[in-house]
C-alpha cells in the first residue's frame, strides 16, 4: 500500500515529524514500512528566493543582474532577461546543479561577462501549464503571491513531490489498505486527534434511484450487502489534477472522472467500487447469483471466461455483467459516451472471491481486497463518498435515494477483558488506564466498568482477549517490554538418543573424509529411467502442481540425488569425490495417497575417483564398527540395475537386508556422464536400532598371544567368507583375531585359482602351549583342505 | 714413586683434556689404564717397594686409578652428549612440506549452523521434535488457526498432493503433534524441511529449512519470549547482539512479532549488509494463540506459550556471506570443502 503522505492532512495534523521518525514509529506499532520516496516531478534543485537588488546588465540592454536570498546566507547573483521582476518579490531559483524537466541541468556560468549562479524560473520552465499556480505570467517569471520560507524547495512546498510511504499490509489488516485506515492508526500511533470529514450528497437531479433501477440478491450467503446509487447527465471528462497526482503517488494511472473516483474511493476507504453504464443493463436490473454452469463473460481485459455455479455473478435481467469483487464485464462498461452510472458498492463473502479468482487466474486490486475480508458497513459510506466527488468534480448529476440490500449481521460483538490477565501474558506492568485509552484510540467502544470492548466492524481481526493484549501491547510499544527469563518448571531436554546416535554417525563419516550434502526431496520421474529403476522404485507420489516436471514427483531413492551430485562435481573437474547424505524418501502404503506415507531416512554414500569397492565398503564397515552395529555380513547383491552386477554386495544385518553397496552400473554412470562411482545406501532406521550401546569392558589378557600364518591356494569361486568361516569354526573359542593380508593371482598360480594368505591369532586365559596351538592349527589346516579343497603353500 | 704417580695423573687429565671423540677417549684409557698403560707399570714396579711403603703407594696409586677413572667416565658423557648433538644436527627435515593428511570431510554448513543453533536450545533445557516432510491440510493449516479460506494461505504458496495431504510450508505442524503427545511444560525446537512452490533463483529455492521453536507452561509471558530470543541471539550473535521485536501477523500466535537482530555487520550503525537500517529480521514469534493451545489439548486458561520460527538459510548466508541460495543444494565440493 503506497500511502501519499499529504494525504493524511485530510483527517488529521501531525506536526514535527519527519518522515523516518515516521516510518519508524509506523512500524514499531505494526504497519510496517516497505521504503519511502519522493514521486512526481522530476525537477530538482528549485528554492524559493527573494530578489535584494535588481540592476542592468553593462554589456545588455535588456539583462538584468540580481541578486537573490535563497536562504543559504550570502546572496547569489543571477543574471536574468526577464522583464517582469521587481525587487522584494519571491521567485523560483534553479540552483547550481539544479534539473528542470525535459533533462535540462543549471550550472553556474558568465552571461556577457558576468556571472551567474543558477537561473530565475517561469512557471513553464517547471513544468507548468498557465494559470495552474497564482502568480505564473507567460511573459516572464513566476512571481509567488503568497509567502514561503527562503531555500526551501519549491516542487515540495507546492505539491508536486510528494513524499510516498509504501506499508506492508499484513492480511489481518485490510483496513488499512487504506488511507482512512493508515490515518487512523498514524492517529493512534502518535495520539492526535483523527476525524473523517462529513460527506454530503446533494442529489441535485432529485428522483429515487429505488424507482428507476431495481437489485435482488439470491445468493445473500455470498453477498451480505449491496447498495447502488444512480448518477445521470455524466459528462465524462479527465479528473482533475489534484485527484490525478494523488492517484498517481499511490501508483493509481488515472483514466477519466468516474473511474477515478472509484479507484479513489477504493483507496481512501478501501472499499473496491464498480460503475455500470446504466443503459447497457438489461431491464434496469441488477440480479446477484451464483453462475449457471457453462456460463460465459468477457472481462474488462478482454479475456472470455467459462463460468461455474460456485461463483458470484452480477448480472442484468439477462446476463453476467461482472464477476462479483473480481473484474467487471466489458458489455457494461463506462465509456466516453455514457449518460448514467449505476454505481455499485458491496460486500462479497471473502472465501467465494478467493475462490472464483483463482479459478479465473484474475487476481485483482479489488478481489485481493475481498478475500482478505471488508466491512459491511463500509459500503454506505464509500457510495456516498463518489456521490460527494461526482458533485464537486461536476461529473454528473446525482439521483436521489439509494438501494441497499443489506443481509448482514448487525450484532455486536462485545469482548470481555482482564488487565490483570493481560499484565500476566505480556510481562509488562502497563495499567489500566494505558490501556482503556489506547483501545479508545483505535476506534474500539470500551467499558471501562465491566470491562468489555467492541472492536469497530472493520476490525474483523479482533475476536478474543488476546487480540485485545496484541492491540494494547503494541501502542504500549514491544520495545518497552522487559526481557525476562522464564520461570517454572524446568526441563532437562537435550537430544534423544537417536538423534544422538543420528550425529554419530555423520560424524564418523565425515571423520572417514566423507562430505555431506543435502539434495532435494523431489525430482524428474526421468531420473528414475536413468537409473534403469525397476517397479520397485517406481511407486512416487506425485505433486498436484509441481514447479516442473523435474521436481515433480517425491524421490523413492536416494541414488538419483546422489548421482546427480556427483556428475556435476564430475563435470566441474573435481578430481575425487567422496559424499554422504541422510537422505528421506518417501514410500507410499498405497496409491493414490490416503494416508501419510512412511519416511524412511537412507544413509547414502557416493564417490568416485580415488576409490574402488574395498574403499567404499571400508567406510561402511567402519560406519558399523564404530555404531557398535554386529552381526553384519555382505554378500553378493541380488540382481539390481544400479549397480555393477559382479562389483556390489547387499548388506545384512542380523541377516536382515538393510542396503547396498557397490560400484555404480557402467550404463547408469553413462546416463549421468560420470566415469567409475561407487554408492552405498543403508537403511538409517536399521542402524539405529541394531547400535550396540550396551558396552561392557573385557579385561586385558596378561597371557600372551600365539600368532601363525598361513597361505594357500583355492579356487577362484571360493570367498573370503566362506573361508573365515572354516577357520572360524575349526579354530573354536581360542581364536581371538583373523585378517586376510594377502589376495594374488598371476604367474605361479595355475589358472583359475588363487593364492590368499591370512595371519590368525590365538589367545587363551593362560599362556598357550607349543603342542596345545599346534593342534588347533592342523584342525584349521585339515579342514580348510577338506571343507574348500584349499592347496596349502 | 710419589711424584711418579702425579705425573701420571697430569698426564692423563692433559690428555683428556683434548679427546674430542670416543675414539681418542678410547685410546687414552688404554695409554693410561690399558694392560700395558702407564698406570699399570707403576703397580707393577710395586714389588720393589718396601713393606712400610707398599701400602702408601698402593693407595696413592689407587686413587689416581680411580681419579682417572672418574675423568674418563666425565669425559665420555660429555663426548657421547656432543656426538649425539652432532648427529641430531645433522637430522634436519624441510618442516615446511606440507604433513601427510588423512582427509576429513565436512557437514553440510546448513547442518553446521544447524548444530550451533540446537546446542544453543538444549543448553537452555529444549528437546529437539521432529515432524513429517508430507503432511496433512490438517495439521499445516487447519489447526494453526488457517482455515481454508485464510489469506494467508496465499502467501505460502503450497505443493499439494491431494487436497488434504500437501508438503508441509512451515514447521509450524510440528507445534501441534508436539502438544498432542506431550503435556506441559513443553520446550522444543523442531528443525526441518518446508516446501513452498517458490521458482528457483539466488534468494528463492522450493525447499528449504526452518526451526520452530515452542514453549509452553504455566506463567510464560511475552517478556519471557523477549528473554529467551535475546539469549538466543547473544549465543549465535555474541554478547552485543540487541533484537528489536515488531508487530506483525502470524494467524497461529497473538500477539505476534517479527524479530530483528542488530545488524552483526555494523552492529547497528547501518551499512550495506542492513540496507542502512541497523536492523536485519531474522525470525518471527509470538504467544501461541489460545485457538491452537485447545486444538492442541491445553487449556489456555492454565497455560500460555510462545513460539518462533527461523528460516535456517538466511541465518547460514548472513553467518558466512553467501549470497546465492542455490549452493547449498549444488553441493559443488569447492563450496562445500570452505565450511
Amino acid at each position: 500500500m503506497k500511502l501519499p503522505l499529504s494525504w493524511l492532512n485530510d483527517y488529521l495534523k501531525l506536526e514535527g515529524v519527519d518522515v523516518k521518525e515516521y516510518c519508524d514509529a509506523m512500524t514499531l506499532s505494526g504497519s510496517k514500512v516497505e521504503g519511502w520516496a519522493y514521486e512526481g516531478s522530476e525537477t530538482e534543485g528549485v528554492v524559493f528566493g527573494r530578489i535584494l537588488t535588481k540592476t542592468r546588465h553593462t554589456n545588455s540592454d535588456h539583462m538584468w543582474i540580481t541578486t537573490v536570498d535563497i536562504g543559504s546566507g550570502e546572496p547569489v547573483q543571477i543574471v536574468t532577461g526577464a522583464q517582469n521582476i521587481e525587487v522584494g518579490q519571491l521567485v523560483p531559483v534553479a540552483t547550481n546543479g539544479a534539473k528542470l524537466p525535459g533533462g535540462v541541468t543549471i550550472k553556474s556560468g558568465k552571461l556577457r561577462g558576468e556571472v551567474s549562479n543558477g537561473m530565475l524560473c517561469s512557471h513553464y520552465e517547471l513544468g507548468f501549464e498557465d494559470g495552474v499556480i497564482p502568480g505564473s505570467d507567460p511573459n516572464g517569471i513566476l512571481i509567488f503571491q503568497r509567502d514561503y520560507p527562503l531555500g526551501a524547495d519549491v516542487m515540495k512546498a507546492l505539491g508536486e513531490k510528494e513524499t510516498v510511504v509504501e506499508f506492508e499490509i499484513t492480511p489481518n489488516r485490510p483496513d488499512c489498505l487504506s488511507v482512512i485506515g493508515l490515518a487512523r492508526e498514524t492517529a493512534a500511533t502518535f495520539n492526535v486527534p483523527f476525524a473523517v470529514p462529513p460527506v454530503e450528497v446533494k442529489a441535485l437531479a432529485g428522483g429515487d434511484v429505488n424507482s428507476i433501477a431495481k437489485v435482488t440478491v439470491e445468493a445473500p450467503d455470498l453477498c451480505p450487502r449491496y447498495a447502488c446509487r444512480l448518477v445521470k447527465d455524466i459528462k465524462i471528462a479527465p479528473s482533475p489534477d489534484w485527484m490525478q497526482k494523488r492517484l498517481k503517488a499511490a501508483g493509481v494511472r488515472p483514466i477519466s472522472n468516474i473511474v477515478d473516483i472509484t479507484n479513489y474511493v477504493m483507496l481512501e476507504y478501501g472499499q473496491p467500487m464498480h460503475a455500470f453504464d446504466l443503459d447497457f443493463l438489461e431491464g434496469h436490473e441488477i440480479i446477484v447469483r451464483r453462475a449457471k454452469n457453462g456460463e460465459e463473460i468477457i472481462t474488462l481485459d478482454g479475456q472470455s471466461h467459462v463460468l461455474d455455479d460456485s461463483m458470484l455473478m452480477i448480472c442484468d435481467g439477462k446476463k453476467p455483467v461482472c464477476v462479483a469483487g473480481v473484474m467487471g464485464g466489458a458489455n457494461s462498461e463506462i465509456k466516453d459516451d455514457t449518460k448514467a452510472v449505476l454505481f455499485e458498492c458491496a460486500n462479497f463473502l471473502r472465501g467465494s472471491v478467493r475462490a472464483t479468482a483463482r479459478k479465473l487466474g484474475l487476481r485483482t486490486e479489488s478481489s485481493s481486497r475481498y478475500e482478505k475480508g471488508l466491512d459491511p458497513n463500509m459500503v454506505v459510506k464509500a457510495i456516498n463518498r463518489a456521490c460527494q466527488l461526482v458533485e464537486e468534480l461536476g461529473a454528473g448529476k446525482v439521483v436521489g435515494g439509494m438501494i441497499d440490500v443489506d443481509n448482514t449481521d448487525h450484532s455486536k460483538v462485545v469482548i470481555p477483558f482482564r488487565p490483570d490477565w493481560i499484565r500476566s501474558f505480556i510481562g509488562a506492568d502497563i495499567d489500566d488506564a494505558f490501556m482503556l485509552d489506547a483501545l479508545k484510540r483505535l476506534d474500539m467502544e470500551v467499558d471501562g466498568e465491566k470491562m468489555t470492548v467492541t472492536p469497530p466492524t472493520y476490525r474483523m481481526d479482533i475476536e478474543g482477549e488476546a487480540d485485545v493484549a496484541e492491540e494494547v501491547a503494541r501502542l504500549y510499544g514491544y520495545d518497552r517490554i522487559p526481557s525476562t527469563l522464564m520461570s517454572g518448571q524446568a526441563t532437562s531436554g537435550g537430544l534423544t538418543k537417536a538423534q544422538t546416535l543420528r550425529a554419530k554417525v555423520k560424524n564418523t563419516l565425515v571423520g572417514q573424509g566423507y562430505y555431506e550434502i543435502m539434495t532435494y526431496s523431489f525430482t524428474s520421474p526421468r531420473t528414475l529411467d536413468m537409473i534403469n529403476a525397476g517397479d520397485d522404485l517406481r511407486g512416487c507420489i506425485r505433486i498436484l502442481n509441481p514447479l516442473g516436471e523435474d521436481t515433480s514427483v517425491m524421490r523413492t531413492t536416494p541414488v538419483t540425488g546422489m548421482l546427480e551430485v556427483l556428475a556435476r562435481n564430475y563435470n566441474h573437474k573435481n578430481k575425487n569425490a567422496r559424499l554422504f547424505e541422510l537422505a528421506t524418501v518417501y514410500i507410499a502404503k498405497e496409491l493414490p495417497l490416503t494416508r501419510l506415507p512412511k519416511e524412511k531416512e537412507i544413509i547414502t554414500l557416493g564417490g568416485y575417483g580415488d576409490m574402488d569397492f574395498y574403499d567404499i565398503k571400508g567406510a561402511v564397515e567402519e560406519l558399523f564398527d564404530v555404531m557398535g552395529v554386529t552381526n553384519v555380513a555382505f554378500d553378493a547383491a541380488e540382481p539390481n540395475p544400479i549397480y555393477h552386477p559382479g562389483k556390489s554386495a547387499d548388506i545384512y544385518i542380523n541377516k536382515k537386508k538393510v542396503g547396498t553397496v557397490g560400484e555404480v552400473h557402467p550404463d547408469v554412470c553413462g546416463n549421468y556422464g560420470v566415469g567409475e562411482a561407487f554408492l552405498a545406501e543403508i537403511d538409517l532406521e536399521y542402524v539405529l536400532k541394531c547400535s550396540g550401546n550396551d558396552t561392557v569392558y573385557k579385561p586385558l589378557s596378561r597371557y600372551p598371544a600365539v600368532t601363525r600364518d598361513l597361505a594357500m591356494l583355492v579356487d577362484d569361486a571360493v570367498k573370503a567368507a566362506d573361508i573365515d568361516g572354516v577357520i572360524r569354526r575349526a579354530a573354536g573359542n581360542l581364536l581371538e583375531d583373523m585378517e586376510l593380508f594377502d589376495v594374488y593371482k598371476g604367474s605361479q598360480i595355475p589358472e583359475g585359482k588363487k593364492s590368499v594368505a591370512y595371519s590368525v591369532t590365538f589367545r587363551a586365559d593362560k599362556t598357550l602351549k607349543e603342542e596345545e596351538v599346534n593342534k588347533i592349527w592342523n584342525k584349521v589346516l585339515r579342514s580348510l583342505e577338506h571343507n574348500l579343497g584349499a592347496a596349502l603353500r | 714413586m710419589k711424584e711418579q704417580l702425579e705425573k701420571i695423573r697430569q698426564a692423563a687429565e692433559e690428555a683428556l683434556n683434548a679427546v674430542e671423540n670416543g675414539e681418542a677417549l678410547e685410546a687414552v684409557r688404554v695409554k693410561f689404564l690399558g694392560k700395558k698403560g702407564e698406570l699399570t707399570a707403576v703397580l707393577r714396579g710395586m714389588g720393589n717397594l718396601s713393606p712400610q711403603e707398599r701400602p702408601v703407594i698402593g693407595q696413592l696409586a689407587n686413587e689416581a686409578r680411580a681419579y682417572i677413572e672418574g675423568k674418563i667416565e666425565e669425559k665420555k658423557a660429555a663426548v657421547a652428549a656432543r656426538e649425539r648433538e652432532a648427529k641430531l644436527k645433522n637430522e634436519v627435515i624441510d618442516v615446511t612440506i606440507p604433513g601427510r593428511r588423512k582427509a576429513t570431510g565436512r557437514l553440510h554448513p546448513l547442518n553446521q549452523v544447524l548444530d550451533e543453533i540446537t546446542a544453543i536450545f538444549t543448553g537452555m533445557g529444549f528437546s529437539v521434535a521432529e515432524g513429517p516432510d508430507i503432511e496433512t491440510d490438517y495439521y499445516n493449516f487447519e489447526a494453526l488457526n488457517i482455515p481454508a479460506d485464510h489469506p494467508a494461505r496465499d502467501t505460502q504458496d503450497t505443493f499439494y498432493i491431494n487436497d488434504n495431504i500437501i508438503l508441509r510450508t512451515q514447521t509450524s505442524p510440528v507445534q501441534i503433534r508436539v502438544m498432542e503427545q506431550t503435556k506441559p511444560p513443553i520446550r522444543m525446537i523442531a528443525p526441518g524441511r518446508v516446501f513452498r512452490s517458490d521458482a528457483v533463483d539466488a534468494t528463492h529455492s522450493p525447499v528449504f529449512h526452518q526451526i520452530e521453536g515452542l514453549v509452553i507452561d504455566k506463567g510464560i509471558t511475552m517478556a519471557d519470549l523477549k528473554g529467551t530470543l535475546e539469549a538466543v541471539v547473544k549465543g549465535l550473535y555474541g554478547p552485543d547482539a540487541k533484537i528489536r521485536l515488531r508487530p506483525h501477523h502470524f494467524p497461529f500466535t497473538e500477539p505476534s512479532a517479527e524479530v530483528d537482530v542488530s545488524c552483526f555487520a555494523c552492529g547497528g550503525k547501518g551499512c550495506g549488509m542492513c540496507k542502512g537500517e541497523g536492523w536485519i529480521e531474522i525470525l518471527g514469534a509470538g504467544m501461541v494463540h489460545p485457538k491452537v493451545l485447545r486444538v492442541g489439548g491445553i487449556d489456555p486458561e492454565e497455560y500460555s506459550g510462545f513460539a518462533f520460527g527461523l528460516g535456517l538459510e538466511r541465518i547460514a548466508m548472513f553467518k558466512y556471506g553467501i549470497d546465492d541460495l542455490r549452493l547449498f543444494f549444488e553441493n559443488d565440493l569447492r563450496f562445500l570443502k570452505q565450511f
